[in-house]
């Protein structure tokens, strides 16, 4: 992680909830990281419950007993949407920072653009993308079982 | 390149092995009734019944993308969870206590998630 050169971060957590002046981008960077906390927590007591498997049949059956019913099965459809934003947005993040999809770099002339003007199409799409498989997780999860 | 240079990029490279195998890991575990692939849940009903958990045990493929992924997913989240902390100004002292246990957590979850992988390849190939 880069240095904050002596500007400490001031706003804090607070920081996250306001978009300012950047728009659709600076919430999508919000809800990367809430579903990217969301994910981590996720994990790493999926790792724990699933190690079950490796005991016994029962070990196995007790522990998907606890965590099944409604509760779980809409937990279940929230981590597989968060998944799907988070993949989504993450290959908008690698293509921006990569240089994909800005536009190319031009004189600073009155009226300005910037590169939001170019890259706002990557972010509808990523939108639209992880929508989509949000509705056919939702078909699948909540819906065919 | 600097030290937060290369774990960055590792970040990005364990994001893009995430994005492969999770996908993967999603498709067969939670879209399984739309894709309906029977060769990974050949006993039918849900995939986590005991029976399809063993017949996908049994593969070598699984356990072998199970490490790789949660080697990449551990490290993933848990330098994006430390890049936020920092975001917030620790001191240095806190940032050190911080990563260390991060450190050490992130171990202690690869050991015990390798460890389950091979143990229940094992099982699976004894049943």
């Amino acid at each position: 992680m880069p240095k904050t050169q002596g500007f400490p971060n001031r706003l804090g957590v607070r920081g996250w909830v306001g978009g300012g002046r950047w728009g659709i981008e600076r919430y999508l960077y919000t809800l990367h990281r809430i579903t990217g906390l969301g994910l981590v927590v996720y994990f790493l007591l999926h790792i724990i419950v699933t190690s079950s498997r490796a005991f016994s049949e029962e070990a196995w059956g007790w522990a998907m007993g606890a965590v099944s019913g409604g509760f779980f099965r809409l937990g279940e459809y929230l981590v597989f949407a968060a998944f799907a934003f988070h993949a989504v947005n993450g290959i908008r993040l690698i293509l921006v920072e990569l240089g994909f999809g800005v536009g190319r770099p031009i004189e600073p002339v009155y009226p300005y653009r910037t590169s939001v003007d170019h890259q706002r199409w990557l972010a509808v799409g990523a939108l639209a993308i992880a929508g989509v498989l949000a509705v056919l997780g939702a078909l699948d999860i909540l819906m065919m079982r | 390149m600097m030290r937060d240079q290369k774990l960055w990029t590792w970040h990005v490279v364990a994001g893009i092995v995430i994005l492969f195998l999770l996908g993967l890991h999603m498709t067969i575990m939670h879209l399984d009734a739309l894709t309906s692939i029977k060769t990974l849940n050949p006993a039918g009903g849900e995939p986590i019944d005991w029976e399809n958990v063993v017949a996908r045990g049994r593969m070598l493929v699984f356990p072998v993308t199970y490490v790789l992924l949660l080697g990449a997913a551990l490290f993933h989240g848990l330098y994006g969870l430390r890049n936020i902390l920092f975001e917030l100004d620790p001191g240095p002292g806190l940032k050190k206590a911080l990563s260390a246990l991060l450190v050490v957590a992130g171990l202690g979850l690869f050991i015990l998630g390798t460890w389950s992988a091979l143990a229940s390849f094992t099982l699976a190939r004894s049943l």
